[in-house]
Parts: C-alpha cells; sequence; structure tokens
C-alpha cells in the first residue's frame, strides 16, 4: 500500500471515527497510524477541534426564544395547555 | 434536547393520536428547540426559522395519524423541517448549484497544515470566532449544511441521518466528511487572520 492511499484511507476512517460510531479495531488501526504521521496528526486535531467548536456554540446558545415559543403554542392552539402545564410543574 | 425516553414518547404519540392535547403540547415543548435550532443553522435567518417551525409543527398535527412509529418521533420531524428548508432556499434561490471538490488527498496535503494557534476550548471563548463559525457554515452548500447540521451538531446516529434524509449510508458519510473538510480548511485560514484580531487591528 502506498502512503498516499494509506493517508486516503485513514481520512475516510476517520469520518466514523470522530462520529464515535466505529468499531474498535478499525479505531486502533487509524490511530496507530495517526501516531506515526505528524501531517495526520495536524489534520485530525484540527477536524476534531472544528466540530468541538460548532458542538460548544450549539451548548452555548440559548435555544429557542420564548416569544417564538409562544407563537408556536398560539399556531397550534395549545397555548391554554401549556400554561397549565407551566402552572402544574 | 430534553430526554424523553422511547417508551415515554410512544405513550404520548399515542395519546396524542387519541386527541390528547396535553400529550401533543408535551411533544412540542419536547422538539421545539432541536427543530428550532436546527432550522435556524440551515436558514441562518430567524423569521425563516421560525416559520419553518411552525410549519413543521403544523404538518406534525395534522398528519400525526399517519406517524407509524418505526422511528422516533424526532427523526420524523427533523425529516419535514429540513423539506420545509429545502422548499423554502428553493424558492429563495438562495443557495446556487454549487459542489465541494472530493477532498483529494494531494490537496489536502498540499493545504496547511499548521497546527491552530489555540486549542478549541480557549478560541470558543473569542467572541469573533461565532462569526467564523457562523459565516464558515453559511458558506457550505446546503445538502452538506444539512449534514453537517444533523450529525455534528444536533448529535443524531449516522442511522437517524440517513432516514431522515432519504438517502445512502455511505452517501451520508462522503457528505460529511467533506463538510467537515471544507469548514476545517475554511477556520484554519480565518484562524490565521484571528491572530490579527486579537492583537487590535
Amino acid at each position: 500500500m502506498t502512503r498516499e492511499l494509506s493517508h486516503k484511507e485513514t481520512f475516510h476512517k476517520l469520518c466514523d471515527d470522530l462520529s464515535t460510531d466505529i468499531d474498535a479495531e478499525l479505531c486502533d488501526e487509524v490511530k496507530e497510524h495517526i501516531k506515526d504521521c505528524p501531517d495526520c496528526k495536524i489534520y485530525v486535531d484540527t477536524l476534531r477541534q472544528t466540530v468541538y467548536l460548532y458542538r460548544g456554540e450549539q451548548e452555548q446558545e440559548e435555544g429557542i426564544p420564548a416569544e417564538v415559543s409562544d407563537r408556536l403554542f398560539k399556531v397550534l392552539k395549545l397555548d391554554d395547555i401549556r400554561e397549565k402545564l407551566k402552572e402544574a410543574s | 434536547m430534553k430526554n424523553l425516553s422511547l417508551e415515554e414518547e410512544q405513550e404520548l404519540v399515542m395519546k396524542a393520536k387519541e386527541g390528547d392535547k396535553v400529550s401533543l403540547a408535551r411533544l412540542v415543548d419536547t422538539y421545539q428547540e432541536p427543530i428550532y435550532n436546527t432550522a435556524l443553522k440551515m436558514t441562518k435567518n430567524r423569521e425563516d426559522a421560525e416559520d419553518v417551525l411552525q410549519e413543521t409543527f403544523v404538518t406534525m398535527v395534522e398528519k400525526l395519524h399517519q406517524f407509524r412509529g418505526d422511528a422516533r418521533l424526532y427523526t420524523w420531524l427533523y425529516r419535514i423541517a429540513v423539506n420545509n428548508v429545502y422548499k423554502r432556499t428553493r424558492t429563495k434561490q438562495k443557495h446556487e448549484a454549487m459542489d465541494i471538490n472530493d477532498p483529494d488527498v494531494q490537496q489536502i496535503h498540499g493545504a496547511d497544515l499548521s497546527e491552530w494557534p489555540e486549542t478549541a476550548q480557549l478560541l470558543g471563548e473569542r467572541e469573533w470566532i461565532r462569526d467564523v463559525l457562523a459565516d464558515a457554515l453559511d458558506e457550505l452548500p446546503e445538502k452538506y449544511r444539512t449534514i453537517f447540521v444533523l450529525r455534528d451538531v444536533q448529535g443524531l446516529s449516522i442511522k437517524e441521518t440517513q432516514e431522515i434524509l432519504g438517502i445512502s449510508e455511505s452517501n451520508v458519510k462522503v457528505r460529511l466528511m467533506r463538510a467537515r473538510n471544507y469548514l476545517r480548511d475554511k477556520l484554519s485560514t480565518s484562524l490565521e487572520e484571528g491572530v490579527h484580531y486579537d492583537q487590535g487591528t
């Protein structure tokens, strides 16, 4: 296997690695390659950080604005029930 | 997303189908936030996101009797929401039919592969990074952005993403990889420039 092919295979497997649903054997194989390849290591680190940044940004967001939620329940004619649920909780 | 076990969800769906409005309200309350966040990430517009949110749940209320329960309710809701987003963007012709080149290994290695100046944790605390992230995501063609938002931001599984979009597992993985590569490259370039922001220029 050439070095280039090895990289390509590694990168495709990384898709699963970052998604946490890769099987253990394959994961070890990928990790082993990355350990000995500085370029791959930088690539993987920055790819991982990219996903981390977007996930982090989502977690920092305040969620759905109250007025948007209020209008939704009104459109669905569920606003009265929602009020009762709020009072009950 | 608020946690609702499969059993709880199934019970609420069953009661809602029988006309129980309290169960219906609980389902809406549980899933309104992830649907709104997804719509906002995809449309990049608060008014559009709210329209998509309302259209999605109006459809849910009207067609809940058709929901067979083979998958989780939220995958069905995401599918309705994504279709609503696609309908709107097609109408507005916001996104050109551009494609991302296959992330060829030679290109990857030809691109800048320097380490980022800071860890993602530290970068996430900087205000300007939010604009960088938003701009990069906005530039991502729709079909890749959808996959990235569902899989990496909302945390859905490959299988769920595949069901929502009606595409093959390998297609999900290929698009996801392209999306991640595209964003990584964009962020790498912006981060180099970002050093200048921090230096007050």
